[in-house]
């Protein structure tokens, strides 16, 4: 995206190093992180498609012969208390994780960017009011203020969205002033800025480009904590409510039964970790290939 | 550095001034009538505007606001709805389990965090740091409450060799600490490894190591010192972590503590209790990122002199 058409460097005449296949170069290199990308395009795939493969109904199909049953030919994940088939319950469930972790963290970028664009452009008050906002929002710890913010709004896992994305904001907001007070006094922002060209053209077409790596770096590294605290707020009861087959309210139905069907909350636990990995992983790729600071260091 | 002190609390106070403000305004945002909350769901209409006036609800605003800090510096955060008990009492009756399970949690986490941080950094892309960093990206992704289920499980019922629930003796706090304190130790380890690695490429290292200082002292010395500078600031932020994080691991071990009340008072709408809570979790939150910014000053004379 950022300058997609100029050429870096023209040492080969047959292929034009682009940032995006010297990133795409860098990028290929990490074993990990690539095997997290196809993982977590199998999980979206099978999200998507969730409805049309489970072999059960998430939520109103009891099997009432298998209760607590480990896995099967018939149950591959097993049943849970209530009769219900686990991996279908798991497979539904990632559409709701996968969505919560992905819209609160695009909801917190979005409103964070352009906070952050017009506090680092026009600096003054704005940035002012701006930034001892984020001060305030900081002042309370990240899972606190989210629970302040259900308990405000009552339990649901729209609202636990919403307060995941409140607290992603302030985050965004700095990461991309930081790096907009450094671009806009370089040359190339001058000349455009001398041509005529108005505060929106400089900001969209000029800055934002420049602020989208730190961002994307960021927003995958977030994506694993928000689907992190939406399932602890659904573990305590304040996020998605039964019977909805979110993984951590999944965990905390399974609390009862610990002793006896240890397998039904191997599940849920196994989900959540193995997605928040690839996340984390993915993330720790995409710094790596996109970081100029950690390029100097190979 | 005593005016360094000063001026870091006198910028403070804006913060906190906010915070208070927010968090008395908290009550206002709860959809409905709060005295219809504090009165209860079965009170009738004189009851509810009796409770209103006891509570100086029918007031304007700015009045409120005044009468609710002049109480707060009175140490009077109101009644808590489900046990009538003043919340002052229902706090500091909490207030000790936490505070330790979060300071046992803090220092082994920090200090094995950093061990495995600096392992990874001295022994880089070798088997150690390679070791150290799974183990790492594995504990930021592990789920806390699962992680205690999957303790309690093993530890207490299969093995029995530690107590499952409760904070009586300190062989309590072990699972709960282990379980609390992981995902600092990954983050404090992978970011003492980034710290390290950035300082271990400066130039002064590299003086260290060419006047022929030895290996343990280029590291111990040179390097460790102005490595700590900015994970000392990760290590104020986790405390706002585990702040949250207790909230969990103490519903996952019925823990006697300011998490499982916050829980509780959430689940009951018992306003007053969540309203002093949040408040004194900001407040904790806010005194720690102050310290944190004095340990700062002290590590790295720079700042100090800005």
């Amino acid at each position: 995206m950022t300058a997609m058409d100029t050429p870096v460097s023209t040492s080969s005449p047959k292929r034009v190093r682009t940032p995006l296949n010297e990133f795409w170069r860098k990028f290929r290199k990490q074993r990990m992180a690539m095997a997290a990308s196809v993982f977590i395009v199998l999980l979206i795939l099978a999200a998507v498609l969730a409805p049309w493969i489970v072999p059960y109904d998430a939520e109103y199909s009891f099997d009432y012969d298998a209760l607590n049953t480990p896995p099967s030919a018939a149950h591959w994940f097993g049943v849970d208390a209530l009769g219900r088939d686990i991996y279908s319950r798991i497979l539904m469930g990632a559409r709701i994780s996968l969505t919560a972790g992905l819209l609160s963290v695009l909801l917190g970028a979005v409103v964070g960017t352009v906070f952050g664009l017009l506090a680092g452009y026009y600096e003054g008050w704005w940035d002012r009011i701006t930034m001892r906002l984020s001060d305030v929002l900081f002042a309370f710890p990240g899972m606190l203020l989210a629970i302040g913010i259900v308990a405000i709004m009552g339990s649901s896992i729209v609202n636990v969205v919403v307060a995941v994305a409140i607290f992603s904001i302030p985050t965004f907001a700095r990461l991309v002033r930081a790096t907009t007070l450094g671009l806009k006094h370089r040359t190339y922002v001058e000349a455009v800025s001398s041509i005529g060209a108005s505060d929106f053209t400089i900001i969209w077409r000029h800055i934002l480009p420049g602020t989208i790596s730190p961002i994307v770096v960021y927003a995958t590294m977030r994506i694993g904590t928000s689907i992190l605290t939406a399932a602890s707020l659904s573990f305590l009861g304040m996020g998605a409510q039964p019977p909805m087959p979110e993984w951590g309210a999944m965990l905390n139905e399974a609390r009862a039964d610990m002793v006896t069907a240890p397998h039904i909350a191997l599940f849920p636990a196994l989900a959540i970790f193995l997605t928040v990995l690839a996340f984390n992983l993915l993330g720790d790729g995409l710094r790596d290939a996109l970081d100029p600071k950690v390029d100097q260091l190979r | 550095m005593p005016s360094y002190l000063l001026k870091r609390l006198l910028g403070m106070l804006p913060t906190l001034m906010i915070v208070v403000l927010v968090v008395f305004l908290f009550v206002h945002m709860m959809p409905g009538d709060p005295a219809r909350l504090a009165a209860g769901p079965d009170a009738n209409l004189e009851t509810v505007e009796l409770v209103r006036k006891q509570l100086g609800l029918d007031r304007p605003l700015p009045e409120q606001f005044l009468t609710y800090v002049l109480n707060l510096a009175q140490g009077n955060m109101g009644v808590s709805l489900r046990t009538k008990l003043p919340v002052t009492t229902e706090i500091s009756t909490r207030f000790m389990p936490t505070m330790l399970l979060t300071l046992t949690s803090m220092a082994w986490s920090v200090v094995l965090g950093m061990l495995v941080g600096i392992m990874s950094a001295v022994f880089r892309n070798r088997w150690p740091d390679r070791a150290g960093m799974t183990a790492a990206v594995s504990g930021i992704s592990f789920p806390n409450f699962a992680l205690g289920m999957l303790l309690m499980q093993i530890f207490s019922v299969n093995l029995g060799w530690l107590p499952t629930v409760g904070a009586d003796s300190w062989r309590h706090y072990i699972l709960p600490s282990i379980t609390l304190g992981t995902a600092v130790a990954a983050v404090m380890a992978r970011f003492t490894r980034s710290s390290f690695i950035d300082v271990i490429h400066e130039d002064y290292v590299r003086t260290a190591r060419a006047k022929g200082a030895s290996e343990p002292s280029v590291v111990g010395h040179h390097a460790l010192r102005n490595a700590l500078i900015p994970v000392v600031t990760m290590m104020g932020l986790q405390f706002g972590f585990l702040l949250g994080g207790s909230i969990v691991v103490e519903t996952v071990f019925n823990w006697p503590g300011l998490g499982r009340l916050l829980v509780d008072a959430v689940n009951m709408r018992d306003y007053p209790v969540i309203q002093g809570l949040v408040l004194l979790f900001s407040l904790e939150f806010i005194l720690i990122n102050l310290i944190v910014d004095v340990l700062y000053g002290l590590i790295n004379p720079t700042i100090r002199y800005k």
